[in-house]
């Protein structure tokens, strides 16, 4: 309960807090003031950095995550472009071998807006919703949002700017998100339009992608401009209301990031590449209150950070199986 | 930061300075946050400009919810995935743009460029509809009102000048497809590839799916005695329709010679067929979209 309540709390826009030092596992108490005693040399950075060098596969989870992306709207497309009917429809609802499915939030907005409930659309709703518990709700984002794809891409160009002191990131208040997504569930209740839906580049995205491109590509291209000169990953980081729907449906999946605080030299390099860096911030030095801490829900699960972690404390786990289950017990 | 941060704050003057700092910082932040926030709103908020002036108003596929001035249902009920795209076997349905604001990823149908002929016969697009923004109520093509036909331009229909019409209907370069019965029952062609040879021009009555399929009912009905094949074909879809849509009528030219005129009757659905095959430049018939046959 704990995770969920500090998940949605910190997903909302909130600071994340410091541990009450009174909270803190005797264990992982331990590990600080070892840690304290004891502070790492450069020597030993060198050390671990030439063993993370070692990794044969240092993109691991990013290159099975964009092979997925684009398999899963290749399907789409290929669907209807070879009329093979695997995947018909688009991100916003669509058929999977004739089951119904609807993205979660373009449903919600669709229910504002018409005020009545079909029951295709709740079969839809609940066959993903049960699908994204399962795979950690925001996974959406990282794993099949085509506008993640493009925008990871501009923010590698917007980083390569900032070092060159061309750019640089303006970060906005992360509460600003909440209150657009409360903006826009309201103005679909109160106009009767799906008023979001008219500047989702994920809709748009997807639609361009299966029916050919269309004049709203611009608004796709300004914002991601607005990325790279502006704002780092402004548009999933400030605004996009679909990323608050998954985050509050991951709260409850099993498929999360989990830390370690052993091995961590709190180098920081996993918040620093990081879409939500909030959620790791049990990775700053003293901050974990326990040995085994679970990343929170507004967590993508997109791997960057267990791909660049030279000590291996951050890895994906499935609550409730195998040898996991035994650092539960523990807590 | 935070923690060095408080560390150094012994000296209780740089504090100040430093709180100052943050301050304007933070109070910077918000600032840039509230511009954003507006910023998403008000682009989102554009959407209603195209609605409100009318400009988002068009030919909906078979079944869209929506009164001929009103589309907000049909918008709002719309969740933009194209899924009666995929169906249609003429690729009569697109979606609209970003022009459209609120419209946008919503279905309609250019039908001079390509007109819903109901070769699918059941309403794929309407059983597509995964959200009832085109409404299952539709049984038949019949029942559809999706505009009404009007000949807008007597003077160029070649009907009315007594013109017959050889040749491909639309020249050899147009992309429309059409379901012919002589030719293929199940696969439509294009327009391009069947030529006609009229004494009088015909087409918009010849080619209307409400005509064509009130004749194959009535050659059902001739031979119902004698077969039940025939009875089974009426049982499945398709329904005859009870109204007739369109034929041509006798008038009295201008030269005092008597002539003949398209003229639309109740059974008209607006599918849009008579609008793409009609041969002249503009369409001598077209089809509005304020208007349907409940109105007539």
């Amino acid at each position: 309960m704990g995770y969920i309540v500090e998940s949605l709390r910190v997903m909302f826009g909130g600071a994340p807090r410091k541990p009450d030092p009174e909270k803190i596992t005797v264990d992982a108490k331990d590990i600080h003031v070892h840690k304290k005693d004891n502070p790492f040399d450069k020597a030993e950075f060198d050390r671990i950095y030439e063993e993370a060098a070692q990794n044969p596969a240092p993109h691991k989870w990013r290159n099975r995550r964009w092979i997925t992306l684009i398999l899963v709207n290749m399907l789409f497309v290929v669907s209807f472009f070879f009329d093979v009917q695997i995947l018909e429809g688009a991100l916003t609802a669509s058929r999977f071998v004739g089951f119904h499915m609807a993205d979660l939030n373009s449903a919600l907005q669709v229910v504002l807006a018409y005020k009545i409930v079909v029951l295709n659309l709740v079969i839809g709703f609940v066959t993903i919703l049960v699908m994204w518990i399962l795979l950690g709700g925001r996974t959406f984002c990282s794993w099949v949002c085509p506008y993640h794809l493009v925008a990871e891409w501009a923010e590698s160009l917007h980083l390569w700017l900032a070092k060159k002191k061309i750019v640089r990131d303006r970060p906005l208040k992360r509460s600003v998100r909440t209150v657009l997504y409360v903006i826009f569930a309201l103005l679909a209740f109160a106009s009767g339009y799906t008023v979001f839906e008219t500047i989702s580049p994920t809709g748009i995205l997807s639609r361009a992608l299966i029916y050919g491109p269309g004049l709203a590509l611009i608004w796709v291209g300004f914002l991601l401009l607005i990325e790279v000169f502006y704002s780092r990953r402004a548009w999933c980081r400030y605004i996009c209301p679909i990323g608050i729907t998954y985050g509050v449906v991951g709260t409850i999946s099993p498929l999360r990031v989990k830390y370690n605080l052993k091995n961590c030299h709190h180098e920081g390099d996993c918040r620093k590449i990081c879409l939500v860096p909030h959620v790791l911030s049990m990775t700053i030095k003293g901050r974990a209150d326990a040995m085994d801490m679970d990343v929170g829900a507004d967590c993508t699960r997109c791997g960057l950070c267990v791909d660049i972690c030279p000590t291996d404390s951050l890895v994906f786990e499935v609550k409730g199986l195998g040898k996991h289950l035994k650092n539960d017990n523990k807590k | 930061m935070t923690e060095s941060d408080k560390d150094k704050s012994v000296n209780t003057k740089k504090k100040r300075v430093r709180s100052k700092r943050r301050q304007d910082q933070s109070r910077r932040q918000f600032l840039r946050s509230t511009v954003l926030a507006t910023g998403a709103v008000g682009a989102s908020m554009l959407g209603f400009w195209p609605v409100v002036q009318g400009h988002s108003l068009r030919l909906r596929p078979p079944g869209a919810i929506k009164t001929p001035f009103d589309e907000q249902e049909f918008f709002a009920s719309c969740i933009k995935c194209g899924q009666c795209v995929q169906v249609c076997p003429v690729e009569a349905i697109k979606l609209a743009d970003i022009t459209d604001g609120f419209g946008i990823g919503v279905p309609y149908i250019d039908a001079r460029a390509q007109a819903c002929d109901f070769s699918c016969d059941g309403l794929q697009c309407v059983l597509a509809c995964p959200t009832g923004a085109l409404t299952h109520d539709l049984d038949y093509p019949a029942d559809t009102r999706m505009g009404f036909a009007r000949l807008a331009c007597a003077e160029s229909c070649l009907a009315v000048q007594g013109k017959g019409f050889k040749g491909v209907a639309r020249g050899p370069d147009f992309e429309g497809l059409l379901r012919y019965d002589d030719v293929d029952r199940w696969n439509p062609i294009k327009v391009a590839e069947y030529e006609y040879d009229l004494e009088l021009c015909d087409l918009c009555v010849r080619q209307c799916p409400i005509e064509i399929r009130i004749t194959q009912c009535a050659e059902e009905a001739k031979q119902k005695k004698d077969s039940k094949v025939a009875r089974v074909a009426e049982k499945h879809g398709n329904e005859c329709p009870p109204l007739h849509a369109i034929a041509l009528e006798p008038i009295e030219g201008i030269d005092g010679t008597q002539r003949m005129m398209p003229v639309v009757y109740e059974g008209c659905v607006g599918c849009g067929v008579c609008e793409m095959i009609c041969p002249v430049e503009p369409a001598a018939i077209v089809i509005d979209i304020d208007k349907t046959a409940d109105d007539v």
